[in-house]
């Protein structure tokens, strides 16, 4: 149900970046860019606290008129960030949780092939199907 | 029905010849009456889709659409193009034209509309013909066998539990457990079957059948919201059910696969398992993801292929390549390098389970210390055949041989004390080994260096002269490891202690029952009953430990002179630690695999400490500099406050 899916890696840059093809596909990709000052400013609320204490889901990051941001760090400070559509009122926050934490599996998946550099653009098929689903479901 | 359904196709594609119109209105009479015959009480799902009489339902057509062994992205195709998806239902129009599609492409032509204009045979489907009465006579017992089943959790126990019950209750091993509730998509089982490992993994449970369905749109989009949440665990359940008594399906009718290129032959079998003895000498333990990945490179192949290769074989994502994914991956890369295009999803024949039951390992208990001494013949031939891994092959060889009977007996005495359980010696010792391999073999440099920690820590407490270390010191070497953790010299030591063990790791890496050798030798070494077979093995033992042990006794114990060997330090402990070594040999006594256990907790917590520490440091720091800068400001209002009173 996400319209965007995108997935940050601590430098900054967009390991992997896929939404929606129904509307302009850069406009998305600014609504992250935008997003990882939110983020950033989120991690650093919570002061030098130690890493674990942080929670990786961020919850909501800012809301447009027509998106919905949300955001989840993990501890490595890859960032996984999500655009969900405005009307889309079933979307309880568990839903969002628990797609994150499905993306945060897949990633570890990802990881996990020896044959990934951490930093490169993630091509795992695997990986894509998983957000295909969480995206498919709109329609 | 059959004149309605004649004449209803009519309108959509070309006409069909006289014998395809008879076998496609037999097929489709068969899938709609299996439909409406089947499943008999309330399911919602199937309550729905019984009600359409003249459609066939999804479940009997996705089972004919499997058997014509296409792979799942053209069923996918098919059943886009004829219609079914946007219309929702198989009507008689949808199925004629998916089954001409079929056709087509078992042909070889393209998935094209165009493609079923031209004369074609009747397509092919490997499916017995008394799918039928079996899918009528058991929707009942699936129904019992659903409800008995309990609430599925991620654990892969309770998928074997699952497993046996239905193994008990439906009687046919054929398709009957697909039919009853066909809305649950049984396109699951072609869909890769690693999704169903992932789903094991996973915490979260409603999620997935939602997203399946979204993937399968044949099935019909009420079917989530008529199930309800209740019935979601209970559709994933039976979908998980169904994946894996697909898997038993498919290893009855082993002989009616035509995935002829992804069947691992005898020959190659013994290949791949030499070459997997080549790189880990033990067949039940991993290699590792940097091992195999060296290992691949050497193919040739791609980067990105060899990635979506590992992606396909490691089927529980673990970084690391047991026997049967490692022949999986194996016969991938031989398959791809033959030519053959790569599958979307690891074929059935190479799932590690069919592997797995195909080709039984040897047994667990006394098997184990058979492959030893037959990883030493085998060996011999690897190094034949394994052009790749010459001189590690050879270096490896060696090893195995002095220390084989220190293994053997270590083994064995675990053994003995363990075989008063016996029930659950089996399923712990196929997991005692591979938890201890699992934790030798991977975090290898590691629970090297930890073992020796340990016993650098027991030997460092017992000598009379104490060495810098806090009062309160307990005579388990655990609880030690934490105290020391609080001292500021810890990341110093943690830092000095890792880089000697990458150097060793060539050496120990083929015999992992080193290291749980070594665990115990040194120990035993100062037991004054120390075993005299195994005093002169353990001497050679002790040569590798020696290097890991130098550095950190350096540290632990500046005073003495550690430039010595290790055998007169232990003789000058052993008198002393007389006390202390009583607790030696009931540890010892004790499975091997607590000990791993306590490493690794202790391991972790070590790391966890030192990142607090380094963290507190941290913290004190910034607590410093913001009291400095508000004593500056202090002092800054302070000059500014006579003039704003004034």
């Amino acid at each position: 149900m996400a319209v965007c899916v995108a997935v940050i890696a601590k430098e900054n840059y967009p390991l992997y970046i896929r939404s929606t093809p129904m509307e302009n596909e850069l406009k998305f990709h600014y609504m992250v860019h935008t997003s990882l000052d939110v983020v950033d400013e989120k991690i650093s609320a919570m002061g030098k606290a130690l890493v674990d204490q942080r929670e990786l889901y961020l919850g909501l990051l800012y809301p447009t008129e027509d998106y919905k941001v949300y955001g989840y760090v993990t501890n490595s400070k890859v960032k996984f960030v999500m655009v969900v559509d405005s009307s889309n009122t079933a979307l309880r926050d568990n839903e969002i949780r628990s797609m994150f934490r499905k993306l945060h599996n897949s990633y570890t998946d990802v990881m996990c092939n020896p044959f990934y550099n951490p930093g490169d653009r993630i091509q795992s098929r695997a990986f894509d199907n998983m957000v295909t689903s969480m995206m498919i479901q709109v329609c | 029905m059959e004149a309605a359904a004649g004449g209803g196709c009519g309108s959509g594609p070309p006409l069909l010849s006289e014998s395809e119109q008879q076998c496609y209105s037999e097929l489709f009479a068969r899938c709609a009456g299996a439909a409406s015959g089947g499943p008999g009480p309330g399911h919602p799902e199937t309550s729905r889709v019984a009600s359409g009489a003249a459609t066939a339902a999804a479940g009997p057509v996705a089972d004919l659409f499997r058997a014509s062994q296409l792979p799942a992205e053209t069923l996918h195709q098919i059943t886009e193009l004829c219609g079914a998806k946007r219309v929702g239902y198989f009507g008689p129009t949808q199925f004629y034209v998916a089954l001409k599609l079929i056709a087509a492409v078992q042909s070889g032509l393209p998935v094209r509309i165009e493609s079923i204009k031209c004369e074609l045979p009747l397509p092919r489907f490997m499916m017995s013909k008394n799918d039928g009465e079996m899918r009528f006579g058991n929707p009942a017992e699936l129904h019992g066998s659903k409800v008995q089943i309990p609430y599925l959790t991620t654990e892969k126990n309770s998928f074997k539990r699952t497993d046996d019950e239905e193994k008990q209750e439906t009687q046919s091993p054929t398709m009957s457990p697909f039919a009853s509730p066909p809305s649950s998509p049984p396109h699951y089982q072609r869909v890769p079957l690693s999704h169903g490992y992932s789903k094991l993994r996973s915490s979260t449970e409603q999620m997935h059948p939602v997203p399946y369905e979204g993937r399968q749109p044949l099935v019909q989009p009420e079917g989530p919201s008529s199930g309800g949440p209740g019935t979601k665990p209970l559709r994933h359940q039976a979908s998980l059910i169904r994946s894996f008594s697909v898997e038993r399906e498919l290893q009855d009718n082993s002989s009616s696969y035509p995935d002829e290129p992804w069947r691992i032959t005898e020959e190659q079998r013994e290949y791949y398992v030499n070459q997997f003895r080549s790189l880990q000498p033990d067949p039940s333990s991993f290699i590792s993801g940097s091992v195999a990945k060296n290992f691949f490179t050497k193919s040739k192949l791609s980067i990105p292929e060899l990635s979506y290769i590992w992606e396909l074989s490691d089927a529980d994502c673990d970084g690391a390549l047991t026997l049967p994914e490692f022949c999986a991956a194996f016969h991938l890369i031989v398959a791809r390098k033959n030519g053959y295009p790569l599958p979307e999803g690891l074929p059935p024949t190479l799932q590690p389970e069919y592997l797995q039951a195909a080709f039984p390992k040897p047994k667990w208990d006394c098997a184990l210390f058979d492959s030893y001494s037959e990883s030493m013949p085998t060996n011999q031939q690897a190094r034949d055949l394994n052009r790749m891994e010459k001189t590690s092959v050879k270096d490896m060889a060696d090893f195995p041989v002095p220390t084989q009977d220190v293994t053997g007996d270590d083994k064995q005495a675990l053994k003995s004390t363990l075989n008063e359980a016996v029930p659950k010696d089996v399923p712990e010792d196929p997991a005692t080994p591979k938890d201890s391999n699992n934790l030798k073999a991977r975090p290898r440099s590691r629970s090297y260096s930890s073992t020796s920690i340990e016993e650098a820590m027991k030997r460092g407490e017992d000598p009379p002269t104490p060495p810098p270390r806090p009062q309160k010191s307990h005579s388990r070497a655990s609880s030690l490891d934490l105290n020391k953790v609080f001292q500021p010299s810890v990341p110093a030591t943690k830092s000095g202690l890792l880089p000697p063990p990458p150097a060793l790791p060539p050496r120990p890496c083929p015999s992992q029952s080193e290291q749980v050798s070594e665990a115990e030798l040194p120990s035993q070494l100062n037991r004054a009953p120390s075993q005299a077979a195994e005093s002169s093995p353990a001497k050679k033992d002790v040569p590798h430990s020696q290097p890991p042990s130098k550095p950190i006794r350096r540290k632990f114990r500046p005073e003495n002179q550690s430039a010595e060997s290790q055998e007169p330090s232990t003789t000058i402990s052993g008198p002393a630690s007389g006390a202390s070594v009583k607790p030696h040999p009931t540890v010892q006594k004790q499975s091997s695999k607590q000990k791993k256990a306590i490493q690794t907790a202790i391991r972790k917590n070590k790391e966890a400490n030192a990142v607090l520490a380094r963290l507190n440091s941290e913290l004190q720091q910034q607590l410093k500099e913001v009291h400095q800068e508000r004593i500056a400001l202090e002092n800054q209002l302070e000059q500014l406050r006579p003039v704003t009173v004034l």
